[in-house]
C-alpha cells in the first residue's frame, strides 16, 4: 500500500481502527482530541464496530477502560498532559488490576505556567504507574507501535497496560507520509483479544477492589506487577519480529542509528531524535564518529540493550525532553545507573532541552558533541545544562516587564550564594 | 531540502494552505511535512504553517528557522511580534506578501537583502473574470477578499507554487481539491480560482525558490548558552503582577471585520450588545450608546449578531482601514 499523508493524531485513530478496538472512553484534551474525534466519525460512520463514551473527566474515563478491559473487551484511549495527571490516580489503579489496554498520550508540558507545546514531563510522571511505556519518533510509529502495544498488552506474560507516546505538535499535528497496513494484515497481526480470566459478568462477579493490609501479600501483587512490566521487553521483542514479518518494518526495542564505530553517541526519547539523527548525518559526513541511541521502550526500562549499545563509547550525551525538579534529566538519571555496571563507563553528559517545545537547533547538537570533546579530554563531564540562550532571556525580560515584574530585591531578602 | 513558513491569522486557512502545498509536492513525488503552529487557537490570532519537502525522508522538525519560502497572507501580521514573520529572511529567502505596498517598499521597510514579491489578492481577484471554463462564479470586486479571507491565502498558495517551480497547475489544482474537498463545491471553485490567478502571475519566475545549501558543523555558530541566574519566586514564580497588562497586547489587529454601529439609528439598548462581547471590548458612554474600543475588538461579530435594530454592520478590516477610522473610540453622532 502507497504512503498517505497522516497526522500523528491520524495515526493513533488508524492504529485504534485495525486493532479492532471494541470500547473507546473519551475526553478531550489539546493535542490530542484529534485522535478521539477521526474515531467519533468513523464510529458514526459504521466504519469502527465500537462503543465510544465520552466522561466527563480523565478520572473517569481511566476508569471506564480499566473496568471495561476488565469484562474482557478491547479498550483504546488517549489522552495528554493535565489529562493524564488528573488521570493519575487511576492510571496506577487500572495497572494493579492488570488489564490490558492501550492509552495513547500526546505529550505536552504540564502546568504551572500552562503550556499545549511537548516536553515529556508528563508521560514520565506515569513512569512508574504499572504501565508500559513506549515512545514514537514519527508519525509512522504512532500507527505501527500502536498494533504492537495491543500485542504486548494482551501478551499473557504481561497483562498491564501500555501508553503509546507521541510529541505534540511535532507529531499530533505534523502530516507525514504513513503507510496505513492492510485492515485483514493489521487483524491478523493483532488477533483477536483472548481475555482468559477477565470475564467481569453480572452473572459472575468478581472483585479488582481488594485491600490487603500487613504489606505482605501487597508485596506480593506489586513486585508481580513488576516482573510482568520487564516481561513486556520480551513480548514486544516478540511482536516486532512478527510486525516485521507481517508487513516488512522492522523495530527493535532501541534504535541504534549510526552507532557503528562510534565513539560518541546522543541518547534520546520520542520525536526530537529524528532532529539529532539529521544532525549526526552531516556530523558523520564531515567525518565525525557520532551516533544515536533512542529507546522505544522506556518501562521497561532496557538496560541490558542499552548496557551493550554504549559499551565502548568515549562519551554519552543524553537529551532530557524533561525535567525531575531537584534532581535533573530522568533519561540521563536511569541510564547513569544502567552504565554504573560497565567495567569501562564511558563519560556521560547532561542535557536537558525542548521542554515545553523549545526548539533544540543543529548549532545546539553540534555544540553538544564538542562538549562531549571536551569532556574526553579533561576526564570530568560538566554539570548538567539546560538549553537556553542569551537570547532567549533577552526576550524573557521583555515578557516580565510586560507582567510588571519587580526586580528589585529588598535588602533582607538577598542572599550572598544566590547568583 | 525545500523550507516554506506561511504566516496568516486564525480563519485566513493557513494550515490548509500548508497542507495544499504539501499535498501538491507529495503528488509530485517529494517526501512531505506539513504542520500548523498556533496557541489557543481563535480567529484572528496570528498563527504560522510550515511545509518541507526533500527527495529522502525528511528528519528534521519543528519551527523553520531557514526558509527557502516566506508566505505572508495579512501584512499587517508583520508588525505583530508574536507573529515572527521576519525569522530567517536573509539573503537567500525569498518573502512573499499579500500587501497593497510595493516589494521594494517592504524591501525597505524590513531591511531585506532577498527577493520579495507581493500579491496584492484584493486588487488582482477583484478583476477576476465573472466566469471560466471550470466554472468559476463571478468575484465581487468589492467583497472577494474580505468577505472571504482564504482567499486571500489561496491566492498566495497559487502564487508560491509557482515561485517554487516544482509544482504543475494540474498538480495545484488536483492538491486544491482534495485539501479543500470538505468546504463544498462552490468555495473550493473561488478558491481555485483565486489560487490558479497567483499562479498565473507568477509563472514567469517559476524556480526562483531554491533550496539551501546543506550546512557543515565547521560554519554554524555556537549557541550563546547561558547559565540561568537563580532569582527568587517574587520574580521567577509565573505571575503578572496585575490584572490590566493584557490591555498592552492589541488584539484589536487579530480583527479581519469591523463592527461599525449606525449611532443615528442606535435605540441604546446597550445591555444587548456591549454586554455579551466576550472581550470586554465594548463600553457605555455616559450618554447611554455603546461604543468599540477598537485596540482590542477581535472581531467576532457577536454585537453584531446581537443588535435586534441590525444597526451594527460588519465591514472588511481593509476597506475600514482605509477610511482612516482607527481612532479607539469612534466619534460618536448624537441624533
Amino acid at each position: 500500500m502507497s504512503a498517505q499523508l497522516l497526522t500523528g493524531n491520524n495515526a493513533a485513530a488508524w492504529g485504534a481502527r485495525l486493532s479492532d478496538v471494541e470500547y473507546i472512553p473519551a475526553f478531550p484534551i489539546t493535542p490530542q482530541t484529534e485522535i478521539i474525534e477521526n474515531l467519533a466519525a468513523w464510529v458514526d460512520a459504521d466504519e469502527l464496530a465500537a462503543k465510544l463514551t465520552t466522561f466527563e473527566s480523565e478520572h473517569s474515563m481511566v476508569t471506564a477502560a480499566g473496568a471495561a478491559a476488565a469484562t474482557g473487551v478491547r479498550v483504546f484511549t488517549a489522552t495528554s498532559s493535565q489529562g493524564l495527571l488528573y488521570a493519575m490516580e487511576m492510571i496506577y489503579t487500572v495497572a494493579g488490576w492488570r488489564v490490558p489496554l492501550v492509552m495513547v498520550n500526546v505529550s505536552r508540558g504540564v502546568s504551572a505556567p500552562i503550556t499545549l507545546e511537548p516536553d515529556h514531563c508528563d508521560v514520565l510522571a506515569a513512569r512508574d504507574s504499572g504501565f508500559l511505556q513506549l515512545h514514537a519518533a514519527t508519525c509512522q510509529e504512532v500507527l505501527d507501535l500502536t498494533l504492537i502495544a495491543f500485542r504486548v498488552a494482551e501478551d499473557a506474560r504481561v497483562r498491564l497496560p501500555v501508553i503509546v507516546n507521541q510529541d505534540g505538535f511535532y507529531l499530533s499535528f505534523t502530516r507525514e507520509p504513513v503507510r496505513i497496513p492492510d485492515a485483514e494484515a493489521a487483524r491478523k497481526f493483532v488477533g483477536p483479544f483472548d481475555p482468559r480470566s477477565l470475564r467481569f459478568h453480572a452473572q459472575q462477579p468478581m472483585s479488582h477492589a481488594v485491600a490487603v493490609l500487613g504489606g505482605s501479600a501487597y508485596s506480593y501483587f506489586r513486585y508481580e506487577a513488576h516482573m510482568a512490566v520487564n516481561n513486556g521487553l520480551a513480548a514486544f521483542q516478540d511482536a516486532c519480529s512478527r510486525f516485521g514479518q507481517c508487513f516488512g518494518r522492522e523495530y527493535s526495542v532501541c534504535e541504534a542509528y549510526r552507532l557503528d564505530g562510534a565513539e560518541i553517541a546522543f541518547v534520546m526519547l520520542g520525536s526530537f531524535a529524528t532532529k539529532a539523527k539529521a544532525v549526526v548525518d552531516e556530523l558523520r559526513r564531515a567525518g565525525q564518529r557520532v551516533g544515536l541511541l533512542r529507546p522505544r521502550v522506556l518501562r521497561p526500562f532496557p538496560e541490558e540493550l542499552m548496557q551493550r549499545a554504549l559499551a565502548g563509547m568515549q562519551a554519552v550525551i543524553v537529551v532530557d525532553q524533561n525535567l525531575s525538579m531537584g534532581k535533573g534529566g530522568v533519561l540521563h538519571t536511569e541510564l547513569a545507573s544502567a552504565l554504573y555496571a560497565l567495567p569501562q563507563r564511558p563519560v556521560l553528559l547532561s542535557f536537558v532541552g525542548g521542554l515545553g517545545g523549545r526548539d533544540i537547533t543543529e548549532a545546539e547538537f553540534v555544540e553538544m558533541v564538542h562538549e562531549a570533546r571536551r569532556t574526553v579530554a579533561r576526564g570530568t563531564p560538566p554539570p548538567p545544562r539546560l538549553l537556553y540562550t542569551e537570547g532567549e532571556l533577552r526576550e524573557l525580560r521583555k515578557l516580565q516587564a510586560i507582567a510588571a515584574v519587580q526586580h528589585e530585591q529588598h535588602p533582607e531578602q538577598e542572599r550572598p550564594d544566590g547568583d | 531540502m525545500l523550507r516554506i513558513r506561511l504566516h496568516g491569522r486564525g480563519g485566513h486557512g493557513m494550515k490548509t494552505a500548508s497542507r495544499v502545498l504539501g499535498r501538491a509536492l507529495f503528488l509530485e513525488g517529494y517526501q512531505v511535512q506539513d504542520a500548523p503552529r498556533y496557541g489557543a487557537e481563535r480567529r484572528g490570532a496570528p498563527i504560522f504553517a510550515y511545509v518541507r519537502a526533500d527527495r529522502k525522508p525528511i528528519l528534521e522538525r519543528g519551527v523553520i528557522r531557514e526558509p527557502d519560502l516566506v508566505v505572508v497572507a495579512d501584512d499587517s501580521l508583520v508588525q505583530v511580534p508574536a507573529a515572527g514573520v521576519r525569522l530567517g529572511l536573509d539573503a537567500h529567502a525569498v518573502l512573499l506578501i499579500d500587501s497593497h505596498e510595493a516589494a521594494s517598499v517592504w524591501q525597505e521597510r524590513l531591511a531585506l537583502a532577498g527577493p520579495v514579491f507581493t500579491t496584492d489578492s484584493s486588487a488582482v481577484l477583484g478583476r477576476a473574470a465573472p466566469a471560466t471554463d471550470s466554472g468559476t462564479p463571478g468575484t465581487n470586486p468589492e467583497t472577494a477578499v474580505g468577505e472571504d479571507p482564504y482567499l486571500a491565502s489561496s491566492h498566495a498558495v497559487g502564487a508560491a507554487a509557482a515561485l517554487l517551480g516544482a509544482i504543475p497547475r494540474a498538480t495545484l489544482e488536483a492538491a486544491l481539491r482534495t485539501e479543500l474537498s470538505e468546504l463544498g463545491r462552490s468555495r473550493t471553485a473561488r478558491a481555485l480560482a483565486a489560487a490558479l490567478a497567483g499562479y498565473d502571475t507568477f509563472q514567469d519566475r517559476a524556480g526562483t525558490v531554491e533550496p539551501r545549501r546543506v550546512w557543515t558543523p565547521g560554519e554554524l555558530s555556537p549557541p550563546d548558552w547561558i547559565s540561568l541566574p537563580f532569582e527568587t519566586a517574587d520574580v521567577s514564580a509565573p505571575t503578572i503582577h496585575g490584572g490590566a497588562t493584557s490591555v498592552k497586547v492589541r488584539t484589536g489587529l487579530w480583527r479581519t471585520l469591523r463592527p461599525v454601529i449606525d449611532h443615528e439609528a442606535c435605540h441604546r439598548c446597550h445591555w444587548m450588545c456591549a454586554f455579551p462581547c466576550p472581550d470586554g471590548a465594548m463600553f457605555v458612554d455616559s450618554e447611554g450608546y455603546p461604543q468599540i474600543d477598537l485596540d482590542h475588538c477581535k472581531g467576532c461579530m457577536i454585537c453584531v449578531a446581537q443588535c435586534p435594530f441590525h444597526v451594527i454592520e460588519a465591514i472588511p478590516e481593509r476597506a475600514a482601514s482605509a477610511l482612516g477610522d482607527d481612532s479607539p473610540a469612534p466619534a460618536r453622532k448624537p441624533s
